[in-house]
């Protein structure tokens, strides 16, 4: 876990409203990549059967396993962080194929006030590559906005089978601080 | 070319799903799915036509949506080894429903039979014991592929996995459907779910 710059004092509440959106939908497996803009969800998604956190190896993992979910009646969700998009872009295929609901919540890496210029390639093209894959970005920059994206975000996944991909920017997480 | 002590990949997958009840069976990209169509079509088989490394996932996400299920993936060597990491993912959820069987003949057989690294360094069997799939199997033998089938309906005990070596001959293609759509809710509609 790392520290964030630009977030607030205290420790930020949108994770909460987050993952008060996926109990309400109904949402079973949370397939995630680790990344520390997403831990306090993980936390909560842990802690909270029937919901069920499943660490993956790598991103695409979760796309697939969004997939057999579905076929087996459950709702799912992917969280990772922008550097994973690049490892879904084949398993993304599977979406239209199937059409099975998918929502992914991507916190950015590579934007406002990034340090490290090796998160800068994937996160310029990280909504590119969602929306050339046929899946719809919505973006979330600062927390008062968050419920509403979530809301609008899991309803048109859920309900409209419409891929969807909520990118909560670095603004919105802080960028990650370097001490040595 | 096929050698004698190989088992036939079709006389594996139709002893598999034999006496199948009520297994839910997905099929990996390449020959595995045409396998299971071979074995013959039912509305419990996920046919995967892409999505290449995916076939365990889709299990995995399978087994935990019904875990009183027994849920089965057959694929192959190639399949496997590029969704490696997945077994690891399921050693540490650990579905007690889920069986996954690996045809490996030790080649990519449908881009021309090139060698794949079960041919000669890289042992499944291992790597999914060492991923906490503790009941991981090594299968030469038809009556190992007839215990394999029948412990896939102990949901209780799972996962479990099978590294099934098959000959490498190449078998007329017996093509399921290819329209994913269909073969995803003719699954759901099967299992009682309602079209959203």
């Amino acid at each position: 876990m790392h520290a964030r710059a630009d977030a607030p004092d205290t420790a930020p509440n949108w994770p909460d409203d987050i993952f008060a959106t996926l109990q309400r939908f109904d949402v079973r497996q949370v397939p995630y990549v680790p990344d520390a803009g997403h831990a306090k969800l993980i936390n909560r998604v842990l802690a909270s059967p029937p919901m069920r956190g499943i660490p993956l190896t790598t991103e695409e993992e979760g796309v697939a396993l969004l997939a057999g979910a579905w076929a087996g009646g459950q709702r799912g969700v992917l969280l990772m962080q922008s550097s994973g998009v690049g490892n879904c872009i084949n398993m993304l295929s599977l979406i239209p194929i199937l059409r099975f609901p998918f929502l992914t919540l991507v916190t950015m890496r590579g934007e406002w006030g990034e340090f490290n210029p090796w998160q800068v390639p994937m996160g310029s093209t990280t909504q590119g590559v969602f929306e050339l894959s046929g899946v719809k970005v919505l973006r979330a920059s600062n927390a008062a906005e968050v419920p509403a994206v979530l809301e609008a975000a899991a309803s048109q996944a859920y309900n409209a089978l419409t891929p969807t991909a909520v990118l909560l920017s670095q603004r919105l997480i802080g960028a990650k601080v370097f001490t040595k | 070319m096929s050698k004698a002590n190989l088992l036939d990949r079709r006389q594996v997958v139709s002893t598999l799903l034999a006496n199948r009840k009520d297994v839910v069976a997905i099929g990996g990209l390449g020959a595995s799915t045409n396998d299971m169509r071979a074995a013959g079509d039912h509305a419990r088989n996920f046919y995967l036509w892409g999505g290449m490394g995916g076939a365990a996932m889709i299990g995995l996400g399978l087994a935990l949506a019904q875990p009183k299920l027994p849920v089965l993936v057959i694929t192959g060597d190639g399949e496997m080894l590029m969704g490696m990491g997945s077994l690891a993912t399921i050693g540490l959820q650990k579905p007690s429903n889920l069986s996954i069987a690996v045809l490996d003949n030790e080649a990519y057989g449908e881009t021309g039979g090139q060698t794949s690294h079960t041919s000669a360094a890289a042992d499944l069997v291992g790597v999914a014991k060492a991923c906490g799939i503790q009941d991981s199997r090594a299968v030469t033998t038809m009556a190992e592929v007839e215990a394999f089938a029948k412990a896939v309906h102990d949901v209780s005990a799972g996962p479990r996995f099978a590294n099934v070596k098959i000959d490498s001959a190449s078998l007329e293609r017996i093509l399921p459907t290819r329209d994913g759509t269909y073969i995803l809710n003719r699954i759901r509609g099967d299992l009682g779910f309602q079209p959203i």
